[in-house]
């Protein structure tokens, strides 16, 4: 069963320094306010998994919580590039980063493995791209047709974060909207932590909503507004005004630290 | 010399837009190929069914996403699907007619780079990385690039392989149009103001022009109307 307790609790219970964390959310409910409770207890050596880094893995990045990153995609979405991100990997800065660089679709075949307790997941893809020889890719053939596939290890994180927009008080997760890849990433973790902007008395069944029973969440965490500067559907829109304003923040190290200071370091994270 | 009443961006649109039929269904990005889809729609092809690769599928957006997950496109959207099931049953179960890419570097055969500039240990320009790019590629049924054309773009040989150019059926770019004859990228047309010379001095291996070369017809004011209108 899932505990109803405070994020910095959760996060201080269940993410360790040198875990694999996986923090999902495509384009819609990026678990920023847990993003940030990492930065603030100073998680250090993270093998971090994203299929779309942005501005909170931009964050994490250039506050120097992660040694190696998985992902498919990494930038500002309609505004350019992840100044830290590159900061981290053409000059080294705050720390070198490890890449293991995949496509969405192998991304997503990893965790939908992950999820159904597979060592791979297979898709068509990859072969005649030079990605082959930078990631972890194997062929393998099928028994029955011989056609050559791409096969991905599965993902299995220690630690899945997603937010969602409702919880009940037993803590049953429900999201709606944009889906992305968060049923996965919680089913494929160990542990998981889901940030919610609220905690109803009933969870009030949604057409096409994911439902995350109790039982498959580690911790709940109340977190309104958590996922700002993305969206939560029915909650607020996305501020788009901030992903640009972040292409200026990042580009520069002291602005970028001197914005942690304030924003992070020296706020509560969500009670 | 003519001043233009639109823009080479506009230009672009346009051009990629009239390529697309009425209940074509098409994978779209960030940016000219959703302005070009919209416009399809709002034009010649009001049926032609917009995915965009965060699930939304069947979007009908008003005005332009700055992402690919803005909330209108869930709003508008026929269906809304997680990631795994858009790679897998949508993507590669075939249903897409035409994928949009666009890339940092293309080469003659229309294979595309968006993942490094300089050695990818040690990128001079680290850039975001393959995303929908490799699959679209490869399951799309046909590929329409679009890129803004220097020989920055237009490369003799690319610093990264992200996604194989088989399947690219056009690349509209702010010059001109080229298409696959013979496995290279030929030039076919040249938009108004645009010379033969300016294109290949654009291009950085020899462009070859295909023999029917010609001028692509300039953007009607419906076109342009239409295009407006969606930008706002």
């Amino acid at each position: 069963m899932a505990e109803i307790v405070s994020l910095a609790d959760a996060v201080s219970e269940l993410v360790h320094d040198g875990d694999s964390v996986a923090l999902e959310g495509f384009t819609h409910l990026i678990p920023h306010a847990a993003g940030h409770e990492l930065i603030r207890q100073r998680r250090r050596e993270l093998a971090l998994i994203r299929m779309t880094p942005d501005v909170i893995y931009d964050q994490l990045i250039g506050a120097g919580c992660a040694r190696r990153l998985t992902f498919s995609w990494g930038g500002n979405p309609g505004v350019g590039s992840l100044h830290r991100f590159r900061d981290a990997l053409e000059n080294g800065w705050p720390r070198p980063l490890e890449l293991v660089e995949h496509s969405h679709a192998g991304m997503a075949a990893a965790y939908a493995a992950g999820a159904a307790n597979l060592p791979f997941g297979l898709l068509r893809g990859y072969a005649g791209t030079d990605l082959v020889g930078r990631t972890e890719v194997a062929t393998v053939r099928c028994p029955f047709t011989g056609e050559e596939l791409a096969a991905v290890p599965a993902h299995r994180p220690d630690v899945g974060i997603v937010h969602a927009q409702q919880a009940d008080r037993r803590g049953n997760v429900q999201l709606w909207g944009i889906a992305g890849v968060q049923k996965e990433t919680v089913l494929a973790s160990a542990r998981s932590i889901v940030t919610v902007e609220e905690i109803v008395e009933e969870l009030e069944p949604r057409p096409g909503a994911v439902v995350l029973p109790s039982w498959v969440v580690g911790a709940v965490c109340l977190a309104p507004g958590g996922a700002h500067p993305s969206y939560a559907h029915g909650y607020y829109e996305r501020d788009n005004e901030f992903y640009r304003r972040w292409d200026e923040i990042s580009r520069d190290r002291d602005r970028f630290t001197a914005w942690l200071d304030e924003n992070v370091f020296a706020t509560v994270g969500a009670a | 010399m003519s001043v233009l009443t639109y823009t080479q961006e506009e230009m672009m649109a346009v051009e990629a837009a009239r390529r697309l039929r009425d209940g074509t269904v098409c994978f779209v990005g960030i940016g000219l190929p959703s302005l070009a889809a919209n416009l399809a729609r709002a034009t010649h092809a009001p049926g032609c069914v917009l995915i965009y690769e965060s699930g939304t599928i069947g979007a009908k957006p008003t005005s332009p996403p700055l992402s690919i997950g803005d909330g209108e496109l869930a709003e508008t959207a026929d269906a809304v699907v997680s990631v795994p099931e858009m790679f897998a049953y949508w993507l590669q179960g075939g249903r897409i007619d035409v994928g949009f890419l666009g890339a940092a570097q293309i080469d003659r055969h229309g294979n595309l780079n968006s993942t490094v500039i300089g050695a990818y240990d040690r990128p001079q320009v680290r850039l975001p990385g393959a995303g929908g790019a490799p699959e679209v590629a490869r399951h799309a049924r046909e590929v329409f690039v679009m890129l803004r054309q220097s020989t920055r773009t237009f490369v003799e040989r690319l610093d990264f392989l992200t996604s194989a150019g088989d399947r690219v059926k056009v690349v509209v770019t702010d010059l001109g149009i080229l298409e696959p004859r013979d496995g290279e990228l030929t030039l076919t047309h040249v938009h108004a103001g645009v010379d033969v010379e300016q294109v290949r001095e654009a291009t950085g291996w020899e462009l070859r022009a295909g023999d029917e070369l010609t001028t692509t017809e300039p953007p009607t004011d419906a076109e342009l109307d239409a295009l407006r209108r969606l930008k706002g």
